[in-house]
């Protein structure tokens, strides 16, 4: 069986998988119950000095039945007093030596953050992580986003926390930025040992049309709060993946963002996350999720022939590439299992409407489509298939029309019914290459 | 004028099998719907109201959108919703079959929108356009010609229904088994097409109260939607008396008359459509101690649905097929105590003490017979154009079971609309 335990920067874990500094981390009792469910660490929830909260303070996009695909939340850090959660970590690491307990500061003044961080060292964290993320409440009082979105005074802030602590330090960005990688590497200039992110996008998550409110509503107004759950996993991945791609980042990436079972898992450490941290998959479900998340997990990389999580850190980033070094040349079409199609006749919708007209239905729709890409070469398409559950409701693709853009397939309820197959393999042919031999210009254009 | 029903009846001993969807509920189920293009469930509704469009409106909690879309298509969506074999229709048409998933429930999601948007104190759905001058006289106020009715007012002509029951909706109101609909249901959606402008005049008998010529004289269009007539008779010995009652008559009885408080005992109902089986499922939902159909060919030749046939067996209804009546049995003093009928041969006493016949309605000679140039088929059928209820008379129209022998509500539905259509076409 694999090993899944991790060295994050000299914080060590039995497995990648941590609590995101957030309210399932908020007290001893719960991070307790956590590691006992199998969670590697926790990020305690922000720590400085403690705030009041509102009340609603979580809201939630439900989409086509599915609920919380995105969630948002504008609680700020601890209510509770330090000394309260002082206590409660030094209990945990006595119970739990070898788990990672991650305290997550917020506090102003170097002062403060030297006091801070001293009494947390002394209860016997393994590391901290700076909270610069916060994109609500905290921000506006100079703390949270507002550091994350000034290099400069990230770097500072960093290299005072670094003057100060004899454990590793992490700085977890806000992803309200232009360029992830301006905020990634003044960290690293500010001498940080490791990289959180990414912390909430700030959002409004709905409005209440009858009261004309806001969500989440308190009393008759509300604000901006923080976005995260499945839906923000896409634009995390790009982050993370950007910093891992970068050379002057050298120092290991905690990936956060929609993580909601060991395939987010194993794709964000595919793209260069060392550990990561989870939030609102734990609100929606609770500990128990971790089970898979260790069980999938482990079985993924024995089934990939993989001897340690350390081994998937960082493998798919050699496939990316910028747009200009992709390949040409390369194409794929649509197929349609007539056996396994039922006729919603979907695909042909989204062809016809949102792609490049190419799936038609009946037998005598022989007609050419509107435009061809590349006229004169167009050949008659294929007759009509009939499925054996959808009869004549099967459509057909007119394959020499077909561009290869997925949306059939992408839109097709039935797995395994639309398919994308290869009809050339790579040819070396792309756009930086044009460029350089003076090819890249198409016919068609404005200067003809 | 507002039909008042009596408080105590049978038919509310009934329960709706299939009652009104919570909004979440209904938003479950409008989720799961594909939105498929060129969707088949359309092309299933003999209404054709756009399916996957008022579904994707619940969806997005726009119900107020999706009654005008069944609407458009379909005035007495509210009812259809409730009465349409929709496992034979649109549910039966929906690609999940071929999936072999649960369809989407489009008769309950049909009555969420439709139920909800025509709830006391909603804005109307619908304006009327300007009177036109233009004056429609409509026999009868069933499903066909509420429909008609319904569509000609929303264009701003006259539309005067006469209806010779005190209690206008037609089948809707006497007809229907009351797990789907009750009468006073029925009779809500009435009130409804009567907002649009719609006029009924209740008790009121062609050949007696009103008279074809006076219509063709005082009106620009007259649409015949008669329906079907009384129940058929066997016309075999001992058929005279008390104990046989016509299906028809006997589910109109239960469902408008006050309650008798009787006790059903053993019931026989004879037939194998879609009335037959309506019939024994009340009676045994009302606490027959025993309800058998007797069918004189074999269960495969039944024009009644499998689907509502299966619903019937859960209830304890038995069959008897291969069985031809022979005669009524009495005794002394007069009282039904069997059917005997001939089996394969043999002949057999099925005892009883109540029997319905379900054997199908005579047509209406006495009403064509009003309108010359209105012509009857050999079925005893008006004989109409099916596209727009065109008759042999010029100023005469007709739709609903008088032209098809007896179909859904939703085709009654259809018949009416269309002509509604033509006749706008045709005065523009």
């Amino acid at each position: 069986m694999a090993d899944l335990s991790i060295d994050f920067a000299g914080i060590r874990s039995p497995n990648p998988f941590w609590l995101a500094s957030a309210p399932p981390a908020n007290s001893g009792e719960q991070v307790m119950r956590a590691f006992d469910a199998g969670w590697g660490g926790a990020v305690w929830k922000t720590l400085g000095d403690p705030i009041v909260n509102v009340s609603s303070r979580f809201g939630a996009v439900d989409y086509a039945g599915q609920k919380v695909m995105g969630f948002n939340n504008i609680e700020l850090i601890t209510d509770r007093g330090l000394e309260v959660n002082l206590r409660e970590i030094r209990e945990v690491k006595k119970r739990y030596p070898k788990h990672a307990v991650i305290a997550s500061l917020m506090t102003e003044t170097k002062e403060d953050w030297k006091v801070l961080i001293r009494r947390c060292e002394d209860a016997g964290v393994d590391g901290l992580e700076l909270n610069f993320g916060c994109p609500h409440g905290m921000c506006e009082r100079g703390m949270g986003s507002s550091v994350g979105q000034e290099p400069k005074l990230l770097q500072e802030i960093t290299a005072w926390t670094k003057e100060f602590a004899k454990t590793p330090v992490l700085v977890k960005l806000t992803p309200n930025i232009g360029d992830i990688l301006d905020p990634g590497i003044a960290a690293v200039k500010g001498g940080a040992d490791g990289l959180s992110l990414i912390n909430t996008i700030k959002s409004i998550i709905g409005v209440d049309l009858d009261r004309m409110v806001p969500e989440p509503r308190v009393g008759n107004a509300s604000t901006n709060g923080g976005y995260c759950g499945p839906a923000v996993k896409p634009i995390a991945m790009h982050m993370v993946a950007s910093l891992a791609r970068d050379p002057e980042v050298t120092i290991p990436i905690s990936g956060i963002g929609g993580i909601s079972n060991w395939r987010d898992a194993a794709e964000f450490i595919a793209l260069g996350s060392t550990s990561v941290q989870v939030c609102t998959a734990v609100m929606h479900y609770g500990f128990r999720i971790v089970e898979d998340m260790i069980d999938g997990l482990s079985n993924y990389l024995d089934e990939h022939g993989m001897t340690s999580v350390r081994q998937l850190v960082g493998r798919a980033i050699p496939g990316f590439r910028e747009w200009g070094d992709l390949d040409l040349g390369y194409q794929i079409v649509a197929k349609i299992d007539a056996n396994k199609c039922i006729g919603c006749q979907l695909c042909v919708a989204a062809c016809q409407d949102g792609a490049h007209q190419c799936i038609f239905t009946g037998p005598n729709d022989q007609q050419r489509p509107p435009h061809a890409h590349y006229p004169g070469t167009a050949k008659a398409p294929r007759p009509q298939i009939l499925g054996t559950q959808a009869g004549d409701r099967v459509p057909w693709v007119d394959e020499p029309e077909c561009v290869g853009c997925n949306l059939c397939a992408l839109v097709c309820p039935v797995p395994g019914c639309i398919t994308m197959v290869e009809t050339s393999n790579e040819t070396g042919d792309t756009w930086n290459r044009r460029v350089q031999e003076g090819r890249d210009k198409v016919p068609g254009g404005i200067h003809e | 004028m507002k039909s008042v029903l009596p408080q105590q009846r049978d038919e509310l001993e009934l329960k709706d099998k299939k009652p009104l969807y919570s909004a979440a509920e209904a938003k479950a189920e409008a989720d799961r719907c594909l939105y498929c293009q060129d969707a088949p469930c359309i092309k299933a509704c003999p209404t054709e109201i756009d399916i996957p469009t008022f579904i994707k409106k619940i969806a997005t909690d726009n119900v107020r959108g999706s009654a005008k879309t069944i609407f458009e298509q379909n005035l007495l969506g509210y009812s259809c919703a409730r009465v349409c074999p929709v496992e034979v229709l649109c549910v039966g048409a929906c690609v999940y079959n071929a999936w072999h998933r649960e369809p989407i429930q489009i008769g309950r999601l049909q009555r969420y929108a439709t139920e909800k948007a025509t709830q006391p104190g909603k804005p109307p759905l619908f304006t009327s356009a300007p009177p036109s001058g233009k004056k429609v006289a409509l026999i009868g106020a069933g499903p066909a010609s509420l429909a008609c009715a319904g569509y000609l007012a929303l264009q701003g002509h006259a539309a005067v229904i006469f209806e010779k029951r005190p209690y206008a909706g037609g089948l809707n109101t006497t007809g229907i088994a009351p797990y789907k609909l009750h009468a006073e249901d029925s009779l809500h959606e009435v009130e409804w097409v009567q907002s649009l402008g719609v006029e009924v005049k209740t008790g009121m008998e062609l050949g007696k109260d009103i008279f074809g010529k006076d219509l063709l004289r005082d009106y620009d269009a007259v649409y015949l939607g008669v329906g079907l007539g009384e129940d058929t008779k066997l016309r075999i010995p001992g058929e005279e008396g008390d104990g046989i009652y016509g299906a028809t008559a006997w589910i109109e009885a239960m469902k408008l008359t006050p309650t008798a408080g009787r006790k059903l005992g053993r019931v026989l109902v004879v037939g194998g459509g879609n009335t037959a089986i309506d019939v024994a499922r009340e009676c045994a939902l009302l606490g027959a101690t025993e309800v058998t159909m007797v069918y004189r060919r074999d269960a495969a030749s039944m024009s009644g649905y499998h689907h509502e046939m299966e619903g019937a067996r859960k209830e304890g209804v038995r069959l008897v097929t291969r069985a031809t009546p022979v005669a009524f049995e009495r005794d002394a003093q007069g009282k039904l105590t069997g059917l005997k009928v001939a089996v394969d041969g043999t002949e057999q006493v099925l005892p009883c003490d109540m029997v319905a016949l379900a054997i199908g309605q005579s047509k209406m000679h006495a009403i064509a017979a009003e309108f010359p140039g209105v012509e009857l088929d050999a079925r005893g059928c008006i004989v109409a154009d099916p596209t727009n209820g065109a008759t042999g008379n010029a100023k005469v129209f007709s739709g609903g079971d008088c032209i098809n022998g007896g179909k859904e509500v939703v085709n009654a539905v259809a018949d009416g609309r269309n002509t509604a259509r033509y006749l706008e076409q045709s005065w523009k």
